[in-house]
Parts: C-alpha cells; sequence; structure tokens
C-alpha cells in the first residue's frame, strides 16, 4: 500500500532513522550505557558472548517471531517444534552445548517462544532422581531426541499441595510391574507442557501402592505415544488442555491412564525401591533432591520475571519519550507524555524494581552457588533458610514484576492494548510465573513459617541462619531523619524496613502465641493470622531487596556515573516502597506524619532526577528490536509508521472475510426496511 | 442433567437470606427482575444465536460470528418490539455475552449523534438508512497520535466555497483515524471528527458525516484507505479500525449541523453553549461504572464458586482437605472485592438516577448540577475501572492455574474490560479533572463562599482555618462498627488530602512561574486527593443504600458487606488516616482485626451473595463459575475440542519431528 503520498509523511518514513525525540534523550546521558550493559551482563566478554548469540539466532530466518501475533495455536505450536528441532542444529553449527557459556544466552535470545522445554525437565528430573542405571539407559534416549520427554505432576484436582495427588501406581508381584491408573476425574494429569501433543514419554507422579500399603508420591517413566507412528499407546488418553492466556505455543496437556503398565525398573529409585518381593526400601538423604526443586523456583528469576519487566519498561519508556500529548505550557509543542510526573510515577517505579530485582536474582545466584558447595560436602545446615528464600522471593518478585509489566502496559494507554505493543503478550506470559513451581500465598506461608520459627528461636537466645540475624537484635526507636535529605541515606530507609519486618513477624508471633495460649487450637490459630503472615513474609523480603541494592550501591565503582544513577534508582525503589506502604510505616510511630511529609516530597523530586536518564537507563538492557518485537518500543522510536506498516500485514486486512457476503450484504442491501 | 454439586448445595442452603430478594435490588425491583430474565430466555433459548464456543474460533471466525448475531439481533429487537434502552441493552449483551460487537459504534454513537446533532433535513437523510442499516455507521474521533486530549486531533476538513465542499484529509502518519470499532471492516460509514477550517481560519473540533465504502460492493471510496488495525488483548470480535482520508470530499450538507453551522459562503455561526456536550459524557462514563460494577461481578462469581468446590491441602491435621474458600488468605483476596462489586452497582446506579433527574432539568434549563455531576462521574469512572481491573486479575490469580486457562472465562472479562481504563478519558487525566473541580471548590470556600454537593466537606475548612494543624486532626471520633461514622472518616481523609494537594500547589505556584508546571509537579497529590474524594462518595453511597432495604436479612448481611468495604479500605489506606490523626495506631489495629472478623461473618453468605448476582451460565462463559459447580468433569470436556486435538496426531509430528529423530 503506497503509504507515503504527502510530504508530511516522509519524514517518517525510513524505519531506522531514529526519532529525534529519542536522540535528544540520548544525547544527555549521565553515564555510559555501554558500560552499564557491561555491568548487568557481570562483565565486557559476557556481553560480547551474548550479543554473538542473539546476532546468530536473529539472522537465521526459522527463529522469526515477525508473524507471532498475528499466528493461531496451532500454527504457533508448530513453529515452536520447528524452532525446537531447528535448534539442535544451529547448536551443532555454531558448536555450543547445553553445559557451554552460551546455552543462557539462547534462550533469551528466541524469548522462550520455543517447545521441549519439558524434555529437559524430563531429564533433570532422571538425573536427580533415578539411579545409575536409570541415567545410562535413559539419557542417551533423550540426549539423542529418540524419545520426547515431559514431567507430569500437576492434577486437574491438585497443583502446589503434592501429598494430595491422586493417581495411583500399584506393584503386582507376579508381573513385576506397576499399574498406573487414574481413578477420578480430578486425577487427570493436567497442565505438563508438550504432553499434549509431542511427548512420547514422561515422568508421572503417583501415590505407590505395595500389598495394599501407600507409600506416598513416587515418579514413574511412562511410555504414552508410540515411537513409531506417535499414536497413544494402549491404556493412555491424552490430549491439549485448550487455549490459555498465554503459551500458545507450547501444548500443555492431558493425561488419563487406565491399568497402564510399566515394568518394575521405571520407578526412578535413586532414594528408594520396590524390591521384587514387594520390599520398599528407603536410602540415602532426599534433601539434595529438595535443593533442587528449590533452585528451579530461583532458576526462572532472571528470564522469566525480570526479562519481561525489562522490556517491558523499555517498550513503555521509549513510547513515552516519543508520544506527545497536550501541552504543559500554553504556545509550546505538546509535551512528551514522559514529562508528566503523573507518568513517572507510573513508569519510573517499576525501571527501579527492574534494577532491584535483577541484584536480587544476584544475590540469590551467589547464595545457593555458596548453598550447593556445602550440601555437597553433606552440610544441609543452610537448606530451610535457602528454601525460605527462594519461596519467599519467588513469590514476592514474580507478584511485583507481574503488577509492574500491567503498568507499564496500561501506561500506553489505547496502543498497549494492541498486541503489536508487545505488551499484552509480556503481561501473559509473566503472570503464570505468580503460579507455576508454586502458587505464592503458599509459598509466602512458608517463608513466614520459617520466619516465625527464627523469632522464637532469636528469643531464646539461639542462634539463627544469616538472613535473619536481624530478627534478634531489635532495636525499638524512631526513625533519626531530622530533614527531607536524610532519607537520601541507605542507612536510614534501610533500617526503616528492617524495623517494619521486625514489627510485623513479632507482632504476628505474639499474635499466634495469644490465641494458642487462650485455648485455639494451633492450626486453627495459624489459618487466623496468615493474612498478617503474608504481610510479614513480603516486608522480610522487600528488606532483603533494598538492603541488598544498597550494599552492591556502596561497592560499585563511581566510574562512569554509574554509581551515581543506581544510586538514585536504590532511593527510588526504597522510598516508593514507604510512600506505597505509609499505614505500615507510620503504623508504630516509627517514622512520624511529618517524615512521611518528607519521603513524599523527596520521592518526587527522585522522578525528575531519573526521568533524564530514563531512556539511557531502558537502553541498557541491550533488548534487539527483534528481540523487543514491539511497534512501540523500538529503538529508532518510529511508533507510528511501524504501527501502520504492521497492521498492513494483519490477515483481516489480507484475507477476504466472508463475513460480508455472507452476513453484511444481505445486512446492508435492505432485509430491514421490510420489516 | 447433572447434579448440583454437594459443595453448592450446601452452601446454598446455609444462607441467611434468599438470593433473589437482593436480586431484586440490584435489578431495580421484583418487576425488572422478571422481566430481565424474560428477555434473557428469548436470547438463551433461540437456537439461532447458539454457537461453538468462542475460545476455539479464529479472529476472522468470532468477527464472523459477531456479525452473524447482529444482524439477527437487529431483526429479532423489532421482531419482538423491544424499544427500551435498558431493554435494548439486555437484550444484545445475552446475545454477545458481555462482549463487544461491530454494531456497537453504529447503535452506541453513529445513530444516537444523529439524533442529537443533526439538523431535521440530515435526520431525513441519514436516520431511516441508518435505523434500517443500509447505512453503518461507526464515531471516528481517535487518532494515531490523540486520544483523550482531543484538541490535539489533525484531521482536517477545509471548507471549498466553490463547491461547497469539505475537503477531508489526514495530513500526517499520525492523524489517521485508529481504533474506531466497526471501522476496520463493517462500516460503509463514519462520523469524523476534524479541525474545521473555513475562511482561513480554524473553528476548533466539528463533526462530518463521511461516506467511506461504496454501496453495494463495499469497496473503499477512492480517496479513503480503510482497514483492521490488528490483533488486539481482546476485543477479538471487533473490527477496530483505520482511517486514512486524501483530500475526500463531501457536501457541505454533511457537516452535522444543530448547533454550529458553516453557511455556503463559508461564514461560520457558532454554537450556543457547550455544557450539552458534558451530557453525553456524563451517561457514557456512568455506562462505565456499572460495567465495573458488572465484570467484577462475573469474576467474584467465578472464583468465589470455584472456591467452594476445590478442595486444598489441609487445616486440620488428619482431616479432609478443606474447601479453598476456608482459608482466611482466599477470604481474603475475594470478599473485599466482592464488597467492591456492591458497592459499585449502587455507585452506578446513583449516576445513572441523578444523570436522569438532571436530565429532566435540562430540558427545563437547569444545568447547575451538571459542573458537578461531570467532576465527579470522571473521577468515578476512573475509580472503578482501575478497582475492578485490578480486581478481575486478582479473582484469577484466586483461582491459581486454572484461572489462567480459557475455560474460567476471567481472562476473557479481563481483556474485554481491561480497555476501559482508557477508552472515554484515559483514567489518570480523568482523575486530574475531578482534582480541578475540587481544587476549584477548595478555593471557593477558602475566599469565603460555600460549595453545596458532594465537595460540601470542604465548607468545613473554614471553619478550622484558627488551627494550624490539618483539617482533620480534630473532631472526629470513629466508631468502626458504624458505618455511618465510618462516612465521616472518609470525608475527613477527603478533606485532609484535598487541601493538602491544594496547598502543595499554592507552594508550587509560589515558586515557579507557570500554572501549568506547578499544575504537573502536584499532579501525584492531586490523583490521591481525586482517589480519596470518590471512596468517600462510594461509602457514602453504599452506606445510603442500606436504610432502603426493607427485608432485614438482606439488610443485614449488606451491612456487613459495606462495613467490609469501608474497613478494608481503611486498611489499606491506613497511612493516609494515620498521618491525619483520624485513627490512631490501636483504632487501626482493631480496624484489620475487625475485617479479619467479617471475613467469617461473611462466609457462609459467600456462594449465596453471587448467585444473586443472577448470572446465566451461557452469559458467565465459565467453566469454572458454572451454577451447578461440577467443574472439573466439563474441563475435561471443553478441552476435548481444542483445536489442537482436532486431529490425533498433530501433523507437525511427520513434519517436524520424526526427520528429526532420524538426524540425530
Amino acid at each position: 500500500m503506497a503509504l507515503l503520498e504527502t510530504g508530511k509523511y516522509s519524514q517518517g518514513s525510513v524505519l531506522g532513522s531514529v526519532n529525534p525525540d529519542l536522540a535528544s534523550e540520548r544525547q544527555t546521558a549521565s553515564f555510559s550505557v555501554e558500560k552499564l550493559t557491561a555491568w548487568l551482563d557481570g562483565g565486557a566478554e559476557h556481553t560480547r558472548m551474548r550479543r554473538a548469540v542473539v546476532e546468530a539466532i536473529e539472522r537465521d530466518p526459522v527463529f522469526s517471531r515477525e508473524n507471532q501475533y498475528f499466528q493461531s495455536q496451532n500454527e504457533r505450536y508448530e513453529a515452536a517444534v520447528r524452532k525446537a528441532v531447528h535448534l539442535q542444529e544451529k547448536m551443532h553449527e555454531m558448536g555450543w552445548t547445553e553445559n557451554g557459556p552460551e546455552f543462557k544466552y539462547i534462550y533469551r535470545a528466541v524469548s522462550g517462544d520455543i517447545a521441549f522445554l519439558l524434555h529437559r525437565i524430563f531429564m533433570r528430573s532422571i538425573s536427580v532422581l533415578g539411579s545409575d542405571k536409570q541415567i545410562a539407559k535413559w539419557m542417551p534416549l533423550a540426549t539423542q531426541y529418540q524419545l520426547i520427554g515431559s514431567y507430569a505432576q500437576t492434577e486437574l484436582g491438585h497443583g502446589t499441595y503434592l501429598q494430595g495427588l491422586e493417581t495411583t501406581a500399584v506393584f503386582d508381584i507376579t508381573t513385576q510391574e506397576f499399574i498406573l491408573n487414574t481413578p477420578k476425574i480430578s486425577a487427570m494429569k493436567w497442565w505438563p507442557g508438550d504432553m499434549g501433543r509431542s511427548a512420547t514419554h514422561t515422568v508421572v507422579f503417583a501415590q505407590l501402592y505395595v500389598h495394599g500399603k501407600c507409600y506416598g508420591v513416587h515418579p514413574f517413566i511412562v511410555q504414552i505415544r508410540s515411537l513409531q507412528d506417535h499414536s497413544l499407546c494402549p491404556g493412555i488418553t491424552a490430549g491439549d488442555i485448550g487455549p490459555k492466556m498465554n503459551f500458545e505455543h507450547i501444548d500443555n496437556g492431558y493425561l488419563m491412564l487406565q491399568n497402564v503398565r510399566v515394568p518394575r525398573e521405571n520407578m526412578l529409585n535413586k532414594f528408594c525401591e520396590v524390591q521384587p518381593d514387594g520390599t520398599y526400601v528407603r536410602w540415602g538423604s532426599q534433601k539434595i533432591n529438595y535443593f533442587t526443586m528449590t533452585t528451579v523456583r530461583i532458576s526462572l528469576i532472571s528470564d522469566e520475571v525480570v526479562i519481561p519487566l525489562m522490556k517491558a519498561c523499555t517498550i513503555a519508556i521509549r513510547y513515552s519519550a516519543v508520544r506527545r500529548q497536550s501541552k504543559l505550557k500554553p504556545g509550546e509543542q505538546e509535551a512528551k507524555i514522559l514529562d508528566y510526573q503523573t507518568q513517572q510515577e507510573k513508569l519510573l517505579p517499576q525501571l527501579a524494581a527492574a534494577y532491584a530485582f535483577h541484584l536480587t536474582n544476584n544475590y540469590l545466584q551467589e547464595l545457593f552457588k555458596k548453598g550447593y558447595s556445602e550440601i555437597q560436602k553433606n552440610n544441609f545446615d543452610r537448606l530451610p533458610e535457602l528454601h525460605a528464600l527462594s519461596s519467599g522471593f519467588k513469590a514476592t518478585i514474580t507478584q511485583y514484576c507481574t503488577a509492574a509489566v500491567e503498568i507499564c502496559l496500561r501506561a500506553c494507554g489505547g496502543h498497549g492494548y494492541s498486541l503489536l505493543s508487545g505488551l499484552p503478550s509480556l503481561y501473559t506470559k509473566i503472570l503464570a510465573s505468580c503460579i507455576y513451581e508454586g502458587e505464592n500465598t503458599i509459598l509466602l506461608l512458608q517463608t513466614a513459617r520459617f520466619l516465625i520459627k527464627c523469632f522464637m528461636a532469636a528469643s531464646a537466645g539461639q542462634p539463627v541462619p544469616p538472613s535473619v540475624t536481624y530478627l534478634a537484635a531489635a532495636k525499638p526507636g524512631k526513625c533519626p531523619a531530622k530533614n527531607k535529605l536524610d532519607f537520601l541515606s541507605p542507612d536510614i530507609y534501610t533500617e526503616a524496613y528492617q524495623h517494619t519486618a521486625f514489627r510485623l513477624i513479632s507482632s504476628t508471633a505474639a499474635k499466634l502465641q495469644d490465641l494458642i495460649q487462650s485455648g485455639v487450637k494451633k492450626h486453627d490459630a495459624w489459618n487466623q493470622c496468615t493474612v498478617q503472615l503474608v504481610q510479614a513474609a513480603k516486608a522480610h523480603c522487600h528488606y532483603i531487596t533494598v538492603k541488598n541494592f544498597a550494599e552492591t550501591v556502596e561497592k560499585l565503582e563511581t566510574r562512569a556515573g554509574i554509581q551515581k544513577i543506581m544510586k538514585h534508582l536504590c532511593d527510588l525503589f526504597a522510598l516508593h516502597g514507604i510512600f506505597s506502604n505509609t499505614g505500615v510505616f507510620l503504623h508504630d510511630g516509627y517514622i512520624s506524619g511529618a517524615q512521611m511529609d518528607m519521603v513524599t516530597a523527596l520521592y518526587l523530586d527522585l522522578l525528575a532526577v531519573i526521568r533524564k536518564d530514563a531512556v539511557p537507563l531502558v537502553d541498557a538492557f541491550d533488548f534487539t528490536d527483534k528481540n523487543l518485537n514491539s511497534a512501540l518500543g523500538s529503538y529508532d522510536g518510529q511508533v507510528y509508521q511501524r504501527l501502520y506498516e504492521w497492521a498492513q500485514k494483519s490477515p483481516t486486512n489480507k484475507q477476504m472475510s466472508p463475513a460480508y457476503e455472507r452476513y453484511l450484504k444481505p445486512l446492508l442491501h435492505n432485509t430491514l426496511s421490510k420489516l | 442433567m447433572m447434579m448440583v454439586n454437594a459443595d453448592l448445595r450446601r452452601e446454598r442452603a446455609a444462607a441467611t437470606f434468599q438470593p433473589e430478594l437482593l436480586t431484586h435490588i440490584l435489578d431495580g425491583g421484583a418487576e425488572r427482575t422478571r422481566r430481565r430474565k424474560e428477555i434473557e430466555a428469548l436470547v438463551i433459548n433461540d437456537p439461532d444465536f447458539q454457537h461453538e464456543d468462542l475460545n476455539f474460533l479464529s479472529r476472522s471466525q468470532r468477527y464472523e460470528q459477531a456479525i452473524r448475531k447482529s444482524s439477527l439481533m437487529v431483526m429479532k429487537l423489532r421482531e419482538y418490539g423491544i424499544a427500551d434502552p435498558e431493554e435494548i441493552y439486555w437484550f444484545k449483551s445475552f446475545v454477545h455475552r458481555g462482549r463487544p460487537e461491530p454494531l456497537d459504534l453504529h447503535l452506541g454513537m453513529f445513530l444516537p449523534t444523529l439524533l442529537t446533532q443533526a439538523t431535521p433535513e440530515q435526520q431525513d437523510r441519514f436516520f431511516m438508512p441508518a435505523w434500517n442499516l443500509e447505512i453503518i455507521g461507526t464515531y471516528a474521533q481517535t487518532e494515531m497520535g490523540h486520544g483523550t486530549h482531543l484538541r490535539g486531533l489533525e484531521t482536517t476538513a477545509t471548507y471549498d466555497p466553490a463547491t461547497q465542499e469539505f475537503i477531508l484529509n489526514s495530513p500526517t502518519v499520525t492523524s489517521i483515524k485508529w481504533w474506531p470499532g466497526g471501522l476496520g471492516k463493517t462500516s460503509n460509514h463514519a462520523i469524523v471528527l476534524a479541525q474545521l477550517y473555513t475562511q482561513g481560519q480554524c473553528k476548533g473540533l466539528h463533526a462530518f458525516i463521511v461516506p467511506i465504502r461504496q454501496l453495494g460492493t463495499h469497496e473503499p471510496l477512492p480517496g479513503i484507505t480503510v482497514g483492521d488495525i490488528g490483533p488486539k488483548f481482546g476485543y477479538d470480535e471487533m473490527d477496530n479500525g483505520y482511517l486514512k482520508m486524501d483530500n475526500f470530499r463531501i457536501p457541505r450538507e454533511n457537516m452535522l449541523m444543530k448547533y454550529a453551522q458553516v453557511e455556503p459562503d463559508g461564514t461560520y455561526v457558532k454554537p450556543l453553549s457547550d455544557k450539552l456536550t458534558y451530557g453525553t459524557m456524563v451517561f457514557i462514563r456512568s455506562l462505565i461504572v456499572g460495567d465495573s460494577a458488572r465484570s467484577l461481578s462475573r469474576a467474584c462469581t467465578i472464583a468465589i464458586r470455584y472456591s467452594a468446590v476445590r478442595h486444598q491441602s489441609e487445616l486440620k491435621p488428619g482431616e479432609p482437605e478443606p474447601q479453598i474458600l476456608d482459608y482466611q488468605t482466599q477470604q481474603y483476596k475475594l470478599f473485599p472485592l466482592l464488597a467492591t462489586a456492591y458497592a459499585f452497582h449502587f455507585v452506578g446506579a446513583y449516576i445513572k438516577d441523578t444523570y436522569r433527574r438532571i436530565s429532566g432539568d435540562i430540558n427545563e434549563g437547569d444545568l447547575s448540577e451538571l459542573p458537578e455531576l461531570h467532576a465527579l462521574t470522571a473521577g468515578l469512572k476512573a475509580f472503578t475501572s482501575w478497582t475492578a481491573n485490578a480486581g478481575i486479575e486478582e479473582c484469577r490469580m484466586a483461582c491459581g492455574g486454572h484461572g489462567y486457562s480459557r475455560c474460567s472465562g476471567i481472562p476473557d472479562i479481563y481483556v474485554t474490560f481491561t480497555p476501559s481504563c482508557t477508552y472515554e478519558g484515559e483514567n489518570t487525566v480523568m482523575m486530574l479533572q475531578t482534582a480541578r473541580f475540587l481544587v476549584k471548590s477548595y478555593t471557593q470556600v477558602s475566599s469565603g463562599q460555600q460549595v453545596t454537593g458532594m465537595v460540601s466537606y470542604l465548607n468545613d475548612l473554614s471553619r478550622q482555618r484558627i488551627q494550624p494543624q490539618h483539617v482533620a486532626a480534630r473532631t472526629v471520633t470513629v466508631r468502626i462498627n458504624d458505618p455511618v461514622s465510618l462516612v465521616e472518616a472518609y470525608k475527613a481523609r477527603a478533606a485532609r488530602l484535598v487541601e493538602a494537594a491544594a496547598k502543595n500547589l499554592q507552594t508550587e505556584l509560589n515558586h515557579r512561574k507557570s500554572k501549568e508546571d506547578a499544575w504537573n509537579r502536584t499532579s501525584v497529590d492531586l490523583v490521591r486527593a481525586s482517589e480519596a474524594h470518590c471512596h468517600y462518595v462510594i461509602v457514602k453511597l453504599f452506606t445510603a443504600k442500606l436504610s432502603e432495604i426493607s427485608n432485614a436479612a438482606v439488610r443485614a448481611v449488606m451491612t456487613d458487606l459495606c462495613l467490609l468495604y469501608a474497613l478494608y479500605g481503611i486498611s489499606k489506606n491506613a497511612g493516609d488516616f494515620l498521618q491525619a490523626g483520624i485513627l490512631t495506631d490501636a483504632q487501626i489495629t482493631q480496624v484489620n482485626q475487625r475485617v479479619k472478623e467479617l471475613l467469617a461473618i461473611i462466609r457462609p453468605n459467600a456462594v449465596a451473595l453471587v448467585d444473586s448476582f443472577d448470572f446465566h451460565d451461557v452469559h458467565l462463559g465459565s467453566v469454572l463459575g458454572r451454577y451447578d459447580g461440577n467443574v472439573y468433569e466439563n474441563m475435561f470436556e471443553w478441552a476435548k475440542k481444542s483445536p489442537l486435538n482436532k486431529t490425533e496426531v498433530h501433523e507437525s509430528f511427520h513434519k517436524h519431528l520424526k526427520p528429526m529423530q532420524a538426524k540425530l
């Protein structure tokens, strides 16, 4: 379609020439964008490698996501399978390996739009839960894709609460087989990825029965589709669970088992075994296994949560620097919407949060690396703390970032609602992270259980793990800030967060005690305090996040202006948290009303400061246009031109809809006037 | 017919009130309920309106279904003689199950605009053809570059006296009309908003009737570029479109000239008053308030019924898994939203009634109440749509993994509802409009004048002038179990935040030259003030409603909900109440405790309270929220129909998987 007939159109005609409104934002950066990118990547050499991987992937048309927004569920699924298959060849071609340093960048480069992610979980579960013999048998097959695996844990009726699973595996001593069954509809496996259409095998979690006795949930390798023609095996009913909010490319599936027999050797038996005579033996510690599940929660934070928020911020902030609306001053040009205080108040705290949680993720990774080496030395002391932190942070970060992405979406007004903005799909994808790998409320309650326990221990003078030592050393008192600028001191605000977390934990512990002493049963007392417990767990994670951010900034070199801007972001993140939770900080008078007015004023001042660097701060995330896949967020800021050109590609404009001939024509041609 | 799930039966039997009585209150009387259900039955029992689950259809197919149903709908409405606007709304809403449809703008904007802004001659020319759908129109206002800020629109209509025509142009990319519903594929006419130029001068925005497609072939006319703007978050059945005009000429008589006019020689005649346009905006925003209530009610119905059916984990060791509705955290997620849904229903009804009353006055020339109502509805539109938007998502999250499936119905409610935060006035801009009114009222009070209506609490400020403290810091003694007393607390909070914002604005003004800069630098405070004002109005209206309920059992349960709404709001905004000295630390602790007690009090009535919303299963469109509670069986039935399950072995196996296995 000829778009550019008139002179005024030509200005925006060349996509790629940078919109002056964005160019001017970049000229005034107070720091080196390239250096900040390298810092985020953990060093310039990592940046180079990441870019090389991204470039290799994006150059290859098979990985293109150009038409993604126009594709049906079927087309998305097929494309994802094709990409997964092609990736094997690509890795071979590039010399990348599963254990190589490039591997982690591939997922980012394909934006997760690829099949067989559960195949990897299948392999991981065999390597963690399987005996050496089982590993030797199954891993080569899986690595060579002679089979495609999935991981069937969740059922229609049960998710996070694993003990409640209802699938059964009954040992038949005469044939030395397990007989797997789905005894009722709620026991049907539901949600596992790659299982609806692709998988040939899956790890099924089922209640083990031997001689009529139940031994709890155990994992079994079950073949579900023929390796020859991919048809379903006898006794298997499986299929796709239907459309979801996102993950159209993944065939989340259901699975029903009717007297499906697997050999005794198919129960993953690193930790326990059913012997030929039916004797159940358990050996070794399952704690390491427990640890593996815990690390999964941490491993998703970067790719599934922080990166999507960084993308959303990039799109919303670049768009806000290009979109002009209404006048701030009479007679002047319309203002960039990024210059409105209300717009800054929506977006800049989310930008600060993206940086904050990026650093929290680094902190957790480091902690878990140390934890792992301890565990390998058979020291399990830190396990409860790591478990509590992984649960609490998984919940806090997914919840915070999901809300943040939605704020970015809505801050883009009408155009944010178009799929072409990229924001709806970022949102619908990130919000699934609030549910998978443990429902957030339940996870927060696990963290709360740990905190209450530590608080009781600390009160009794017993030692507590490092991250909660503050529970032992509470200093009652008031916030010492005397004027507004005092709140720029990390000590002042970190103390405030610590005080609040302490207050919420201790008061909930006291309430629990009171209830129990007044004769309420323990579990009832717990349920009556759960709203407070959740709040306490969140406050703890918020405190650690602020503390970690402040400590990281402290350690930064002052060069290239990076420390300065990071300090601003840290202040903003901390003060925004106080500003948005005034009640909690004012409650016992730790922060006074007058101090709260200072916080508010300072917070609003900071918005204007960070505003100046907003575009460079998202540029530093270093997403390519193809990776963002957004008509609003591209580096060149040619928003309207791109939106118009992309809309032309919509099938609704290319294909003739039968609606006109069938319905509109009779309607327009006067069938009604006869009425 | 499957039996109703035992849990739901038990829940319903335990309710302390009759849900129908509450339904009657929501509908505005037993007779209205009867009529609504009658119309509902007409649609739901009509085989013409049956179709496959929309979740399994492509966008094109959904558009086609919607068009098919819309055509039938128009014919059947006339066949049945349904003419009352509310009854038409019901009928339409049942046909399209609460979703948008391509004729929305024709019926909701094009026809009404003809009625209000066309001259009798123009009505003769356009109205009957439009009524009979020979002309299908839309309302093309929003452009790619401008939405809420109307003065920024760039489309031009230049009068050419030589031919007595207007020449329409889209001079820039940003001026392309973008988003109007029904524009992409359906409409053959559009009412286009454009900057009028005549005799070399710009006269501002005016409305023009522009034919865009050839009658008969439906092809775009020469000079018109029109199409669909592509896939969106929701609104799959709607062909939101773009429109670009290149020297497109229309006769002079196509400008809507009931108010402003351009004479044949190009002389411009000004309209008399622009206050009247307020009326339409108030009306449409009041619809959004009602829509917030309904959308949130639907999400609550689904989440609460599902939570009564879903059993998980253990509360007491050794006992069977409890209903998740018995967990305090689940109640805390859902019951405040349930209370909010009721509050918004009453607010929506209030605005509608007030508007109706004032429009009566308008015809008699009394517009004095209109500015306040206009300011109030702007804020309430923003407040309720923001809250409902977040609330729908909380309901979905409360349904765990299954909420994420399209079969839960909540994703659809969300994506359909969420644009209302943007359309008909972007919410932040709306809040600032309300703030402008509040600041104006505050200034009036400061200069010794009295103000009336919902802002009259500002009058108290003048009496407090001698005290150096914040206004509210003194007299209120709050009784936390008395809704009337809580209204006072909210009033005090609003007064304090309006005053704080006004004072900060003044400080900025003293420091800076420009009024606009000062306003911008205070806008976060101003939005907070508006929110507090709206919150007060809602608590007040909810409380006022209680005394109108005659049935004691219903009044009792509504009183609990009203208390929960008010106390939860205090708990969530405790900082405001503490800082202003309206409540003490100890009282906030009591409020938090009372909220939890109320959750337990409301728990036995939760299912009955959503049953009272009276959504038919077909309208609800949710497997999780079914009236009979048979969730799992029906999820399986639903999934089997998924497009990916059409063949036993997916073609990807032969195309990709098999060759790979051979290669590796």
